[in-house]
């Protein structure tokens, strides 16, 4: 087992934990954290399963973006749906044998992550050719998309370029799973491909990444309106009205 | 506009609501201690600062940026404000490497960007229609205010009314006996005009209705059309009814301020007026932020609606009847009245008009009526057009959930500011210009108190007459047959 392989072997737990440690507390935190007011922004369906509704619409449509703005919509959602299918393909990494449907989606996969970069570099236009988008950007907006797009270039060379070992890699990646390690793969594509990931995998939970989880937190979508019909009371202002009463 | 601040709250102002009145030593362990305290409070707040991608969705959706081009007028941008302060203290990345993520230390300078941004912000909330995250700035700016209230920066105009809300009973300090004067006087009015003996009662217990309208709506033009229109629907219909003395206010500037406590000691008032006159529904005047407070927050703030289990809201939920929604607005009520049929217009009495109406942004986007979602939008159209016989809606992009805001809500509404109002007002006033080219337009309709407010101030500025503007009940009065 060689340094390299073995520091890859940590990087990946590091990075997988943090990720996923990380998440469970931000997902705690939002959901821990009360909502004392409805403030859903009407017009907002009137029960729950209009409420799940809507925020499917949003989550997979993009339905609020698709009103404000068809640039920024086309190139996010591109970029949303080619990850998607990039990252469902990558399942076939991970587990032997592998399910029907991963094969099926496979060429699919392939070429979505045209899409997704494609996607990725209109939304990075926006930022140096529209004023007001230029004005809001912070360095970190620009990083967090070089990182998307350096995961995205790198993936590509892999499969459109020059391939790599996949059935050593594979044997990683299941060895990582299994604690049966096994030795990486030394191309350069591959190594840059993985450390961005891992990259990625450790600022997710303190990044604006957390739009992800954050939008099912969101109370102007996530809530039903119903104010009339439903008494809603936060504990803290329960707490408030049993102090005065 | 960096170079427009509204008054600041003198000392009396500030106590009364339990605020200091200058920034002391500690201001800014009191501005961190306040805000770390919101967002444990807040899920919205807490969220909010977190979600936000910069896309850039919501940069051209904010009248105020749309008037003036400040950018810091952009939705995204307002909220930086708060959220370079939020990185800076409260997230890993902005402790370690502020420069990378836009954090920025707390100072003073980022204090009076607060203070001139956080009262340029109507929170109309058209930016979280646009927001693929439903980011609502509103909610932002409310925290902003609660903070730097907390802190000894209050703003003049909001915290005197709330202290005269709650001193004399209503936002514009009409004490008891003149408003008893003022609703005889129009009673006399009403009655030399069409000789029919419209009631106004005061105080009356064992009521069915209590009406709480804006206090505007007693003595300002044109809102007290609207008010007389009420009177005479409830005429029409027969119904026994009263406004309270102590409970004459709909509006709760509470709402703006963000501070939960105090929004619900304004709104306790009405409570209180409810129990002690015994009725059975609550009815709302033209009033926008009021109606938003009263649609979404007075059964939580005070038991005002149905569903409660625990005593304090049992106590005036088994008063109030259950057949109808509690509360209701004034639209819902007439609007039930004219399907049963047991109203009688006299339509062409609005021929002179050529009649638009303005979604005001609280209702549209923070409030319902009827039993539908969207029912806010319907309702005061299918009313105007059962009184009038010329109506045209503005551009469909302006109107409805896409509203733009008046410029004056939120706590906006005062001569200080009178800049950014004029400014905040142009897509609307764009809009209304265009229907009045090309429909002859003559007549901007209109449910909230500050809209109206705001726009017979606003409109000469933009060529109109402020005679133009007007209440839906006003429309209602103008048609509406008695005897």
């Amino acid at each position: 087992m060689n340094s390299l392989t073995l520091f890859y072997i940590g990087l990946f737990y590091v990075a997988t934990l943090i990720l996923i440690a990380g998440l469970a507390y931000r997902i705690y935190e939002y959901s821990r954290t009360p909502a004392p007011l409805k403030i859903p922004t009407t017009p907002a369906p009137t029960t729950n399963a209009g409420v799940a509704y809507r925020m499917a619409r949003e989550v997979v449509l993009f339905e609020s973006l698709f009103k404000s703005n068809k640039w920024i919509w086309v190139f996010g959602w591109l970029f949303h749906v080619g990850l998607l299918l990039v990252l469902l393909r990558h399942i076939r990494y991970f587990q032997e044998p592998v399910w029907f449907w991963v094969n099926i989606i496979q060429p699919f996969g392939k070429y979505a992550s045209l899409a997704m970069v494609a996607g990725l570099l209109g939304l990075w236009a926006r930022r140096f050719l529209v004023d007001r988008v230029r004005y809001i950007s912070t360095p970190s907006d620009h990083l967090i998309l070089a990182l998307l797009v350096g995961i995205g270039a790198s993936g590509m060379m892999m499969t459109f370029v020059s391939h790599t070992d996949i059935v050593a890699l594979k044997a990683f990646m299941l060895g990582l799973m299994t604690f049966d390690f096994q030795p990486l793969p030394t191309d350069g594509p591959l190594l840059v491909h993985l450390t961005l990931v891992a990259l990625l995998m450790i600022i997710f939970p303190i990044s604006k990444l957390l739009h992800a989880p954050g939008i099912f937190f969101s109370p102007s979508r996530n809530q039903a309106d119903n104010p009339r019909e439903h008494r809603h009371i936060a504990s803290w202002a329960a707490a408030l009205e049993r102090d005065k009463a | 506009m960096s170079h427009i601040k509204a008054f600041v709250a003198g000392q009396a102002a500030q106590e009364y609501l339990g605020y200091p009145w200058e920034l002391g030593e500690d201001w800014k362990e009191r501005t961190l201690f306040k805000m770390g305290d919101l967002l444990k409070k807040y899920r919205s707040l807490r969220v909010y600062m977190d979600a936000c991608v910069h896309c850039g969705a919501c940069t051209d959706k904010c009248h105020y940026f749309l008037g003036t081009a400040d950018p810091n007028n952009m939705p995204v941008a307002r909220q930086e404000l708060m959220r370079k302060v939020y990185r800076r203290y409260f997230t890993l990345p902005g402790k370690i490497a502020p420069w990378l993520v836009g954090a920025e230390d707390l100072t003073r300078e980022t204090l009076d960007q607060w203070f001139n941004y956080y009262h340029q912000c109507s929170e109309c909330r058209r930016c979280s229609v646009y927001c693929p995250y439903g980011i609502d700035t509103a909610e932002i700016t409310m925290a902003g205010r609660e903070i730097l209230n907390y802190a000894g920066y209050g703003q003049k105009y909001s915290n005197e009314i709330l202290g005269k809300v709650q001193k004399i009973g209503n936002n514009l300090g009409l004490p008891g006996p003149a408003l008893e004067d003022t609703l005889a006087g129009l009673e006399e009015d009403i009655e030399a005009d069409i000789g029919v003996p419209v009631k106004l009662p005061l105080d009356v217990k064992g009521a069915e209705i209590l009406l709480v309208t804006p206090s505007a709506d007693f003595f300002s033009e044109p809102h007290v059309e609207s008010l007389i229109g009420y009177a005479k629907v409830f005429h029409a219909a027969g119904a026994s009814w009263t406004l309270s003395s102590h409970a004459s206010e709909a509006g709760n500037f509470g709402l703006f301020n963000g501070n939960y406590e105090t929004m619900r000691r304004v709104a306790m008032r009405i409570r209180d007026a409810a129990l002690e006159l015994g009725v059975k529904r609550i009815i709302v005047g033209e009033c926008g932020h009021a109606w938003r407070v009263a649609y979404s927050f007075w059964n939580t703030l005070t038991g005002i609606g149905f569903d409660g289990k625990d005593p304090f809201s049992i106590e005036l939920q088994q008063q109030l009847d259950h057949r109808y929604p509690q509360p209701m607005h004034i639209c819902e009520y007439t609007w039930d009245l004219i399907q049963q049929g047991r109203l009688q217009f006299d339509k062409s009495a609005n021929d002179h008009r050529v009649i638009t109406f303005h979604d005001s942004c609280n209702v549209a986007r923070g409030s319902r009526m009827g039993d539908e979602p969207g029912g806010q939008f319907t309702i005061p159209r299918n009313i105007i057009k059962a009184v009038a016989n010329n109506f045209h809606d503005m551009a469909a992009e302006t109107i409805g959930e896409g509203t733009f805001c008046c410029g004056g809500g939120g706590g906006v509404l005062t001569d200080d500011l009178i800049e950014v109002r004029v400014k905040g007002a142009l897509p609307r006033m764009n809009a209304y210009n265009a229907v009045a080219q090309e429909n002859g337009v003559n007549f901007l309709a209109l449910i909230c108190a500050i809209c109206k407010a705001q726009f017979t101030k606003v409109l000469p500025y933009y060529g109109f007459d402020m005679g133009q503007v007007g209440g839906v009940h006003q429309l209602v009065s103008t048609a509406i047959k008695l005897d």
